[in-house]
């Protein structure tokens, strides 16, 4: 499997703290693969620097055979790389039907004229990407009496919902997840995971994960990364990552290992 | 505190019908636009209210044009005083006898009745002006937008303010600055007298009817509110409230931060630039004098005191303080100021106004009409806290 995301030395320095040191990666076409590690270990740095949020110190970002690493983070979504955030960020005053048209912004062509005009094109456009918001919200499991409510009166899991569909709504071919599960029951947890491989199967997708909760990752990983104070120190199936030394060290400390 | 409270009341119970029922919307919709219509057919068309009426639906304009930068993409402009100032300057620079040295002193004449053709100066058709208008200031809007695309909230008021202030100084000492024998601007002298409209298959206006002058200022307005509705609704207005919302979000949803933001701003000055060049035709003078910081903020208190992000709510905004100005201040308030204190209230325009946002703050911060969508948040937010605090208070 070719890989379709390929991260070559990155290093990223704020000022005199390296956050992420000279981590190398490849996301393999059709994968589900995670990255963990303990608190402050670099991950969401590393996550920010792969949807161009932040740029590398040094390193190259290739995906899809491109050279992405000076783009920013919306040519990087057009190109096919969408994420969700590990605290909902979602337009809070839009409805769940507008949060996930705007994820579908980058396939739209609707100018400032065209807006204002508004030729049949345009207008079937819109239509379009409605109806499309409206089958991804069915596709994450939102009730269609929530979709034209203001996202932020939804709870908690629905606006999680919500997120996975903005993101996908731009046809990704990675999709990035940023603790998906962060606040969820073990019992919402293991419909996460599932659902997680069910919009593989469905969508083609390759998805990477940075998650706490080891039973996900373990479940639904095929490739595990950890890393730890910015640096790559285990890499390779569940099984492999779970008992390297060097991980239970990272994760318990010395005295357990 | 408790007749501010029924007030408060009384007004939310009364928008909310229309909130609820859009069959009432329309009705009320179509009910407004026919009444303000006719409103001339009723006043003297010399009077002081069509006067007061016309010059309110230019601010309409440009408060729904500032209302594109500050409520839909949240960006907080502070110098929009500018963008009236391009938009009069143009209206001065090509049509009145200002430039009287175009056209080796002919004039030059572009569509323009045989009235005014033997003047010199630039004389071009308003519909030209106004073009010429939207397109100097739409590019003076991302001129200013450049610099604070990497500064966020109070910073970019500061620079979009400095940005207010040069424009101003610039239309101040103009006079000074010579292109051969032609003078930028004519300093707080003014340029005047200017060009009256002069609109196709219609009788050039004049000063003394104002009727056609309410009709087309009424007719930009229109235009304004239908593109700032249907620009909401669109890729773009859904792009500028996503910026508005969350930056960081928008850009990895794949909305382009700067070439969004610059539209929003470009966009917003147009109609700026649009109402200006109309006042400067109106007022018969470009003068720098009316360019001045406290218009920005003016403009901004419509958009606030409406509601921001919301077409209607500015709209009304607009319409609300250009009255407070014209009448309640000089022709109420002072009255009694007058007797009773011996005491010039109009002074003191720009403090009552603040006295006014200071109110709405506390009894309706979402705005007299709020967009549907903030005044479910705040609403529904602080709604419980909040009336327990009134309760304490009264």
């Amino acid at each position: 499997m070719a890989g379709v995301y390929e991260a070559q030395n990155i290093t990223k320095a704020f000022g005199g703290l390296v956050a992420v040191d000279d981590v190398s990666f490849e996301i393999p076409e059709g994968s589900i693969v995670s990255i963990i590690g303990p608190n402050g270990a670099g991950k969401t740095t590393f996550f920010n620097i792969l949807t161009g949020l932040y740029k590398p110190t040094s390193g190259r970002l290739i995906f899809d055979g491109r050279d992405i690493t000076r783009k920013r983070p919306d040519q990087i979504t057009a190109l096919g790389v969408a994420r969700t955030f590990q605290n909902i960020r979602l337009f809070g005053t839009m409805t769940a039907t507008e949060n996930v048209m705007v994820g579908q912004h980058a396939r739209m062509k609707a100018g400032l004229f065209g807006s204002i005009i508004r030729p049949p094109w345009v207008n079937k456009e819109e239509d379009a990407v409605a109806e499309k918001a409206h089958e991804l919200l069915d596709y994450v499991g939102l009730h269609r009496r929530l979709h034209d409510l203001i996202s932020v009166e939804l709870s908690y899991g629905d606006q999680r919902r919500i997120e996975v569909a903005r993101a996908l709504a731009s046809n990704p071919k990675l999709l990035l997840l940023d603790e998906p599960t962060a606040g969820m029951n073990p019992n919402e947890s293991e419909r996460f995971r599932e659902f997680m491989q069910m919009v593989r199967g469905d969508r083609g997708l390759t998805i990477l994960l940075i998650e706490h909760d080891m039973k996900v990752v373990m479940g639904v990983s095929e490739r595990i990364t950890v890393l730890d104070h910015g640096e790559k120190v285990a890499e390779g199936e569940p099984q492999e990552v779970r008992e390297n030394p060097r991980v239970i060290e990272a994760y318990l400390g010395k005295q357990a290992a | 505190m408790n007749a501010l409270r029924n007030v408060r009341r009384w007004w939310s119970a009364f928008t909310q019908r229309f909130y609820e029922n859009p069959n009432l919307r329309y009705v009320a919709t179509a009910l407004v636009l026919g009444l303000v219509a006719i409103v001339p057919f009723f006043y003297d068309p010399a009077s002081g209210f069509i006067d007061a009426s016309t010059t309110a639906l230019a601010y309409v304009v440009m408060a729904l044009g500032l209302n594109i930068v500050v409520g839909f993409a949240g960006l907080l402009d502070l110098g929009y005083v500018a963008f009236y100032a391009l938009g009069a300057l143009t209206m001065g620079w090509l049509g009145s006898a200002f430039a009287y040295g175009a056209g080796n002193g002919k004039g030059i004449h572009i569509g323009v009745s045989s009235a005014i053709s033997h003047i010199p100066g630039i004389h071009a058709n308003f519909l030209i002006v106004l073009v010429a208008a939207a397109i100097v200031c739409a590019v003076a809007g991302m001129l200013i937008g450049l610099p604070t695309l990497r500064l966020r909230g109070d910073y970019i008021a500061i620079v979009t303010l400095a940005f207010g202030e040069i424009v101003y100084r610039f239309a101040l000492n103009g006079d000074q600055i010579k292109f051969g024998n032609q003078a930028l601007t004519n300093g707080s002298q003014g340029i005047t007298p200017v060009d009256k409209l002069d609109l196709p298959f219609l009788a050039p206006f004049q000063s003394l009817n104002l009727r056609p002058w309410y009709w087309t200022a009424l007719a930009m307005a229109m235009l304004t509110l239908l593109v700032n509705a249907r620009l909401r609704e669109s890729r773009l207005g859904r792009a500028w409230i996503a910026i508005r919302e969350d930056e960081v979000a928008a850009a990895s949803m794949g909305v382009p931060l700067v070439k969004t933001k610059l539209m929003a701003y470009a966009t917003g000055a147009a109609f700026g630039g649009m109402a200006g060049a109309f006042l400067g035709s109106y007022l018969n003078t470009v003068n720098a004098d009316q360019f001045q910081f406290a218009f920005s903020i003016f403009v901004l208190s419509m958009v606030i005191l409406g509601g921001l992000g919301s077409i209607w709510g500015v709209a009304l905004g607009a319409v609300v303080l250009t009255f407070v100005n014209r009448y309640l201040i000089p022709n109420v308030l002072n009255d009694k100021a007058q007797s009773w204190f011996n005491f010039d209230l109009t002074q003191l325009s720009f403090s009552i106004f603040g006295f006014l946002l200071v109110i709405m703050m506390l009894i309706r911060p979402e705005g007299l009409l709020p967009e549907r969508r903030r005044k479910m948040e705040l609403t529904e937010g602080v709604g419980v806290g909040e009336t327990e605090l009134i309760e304490v208070r009264a």
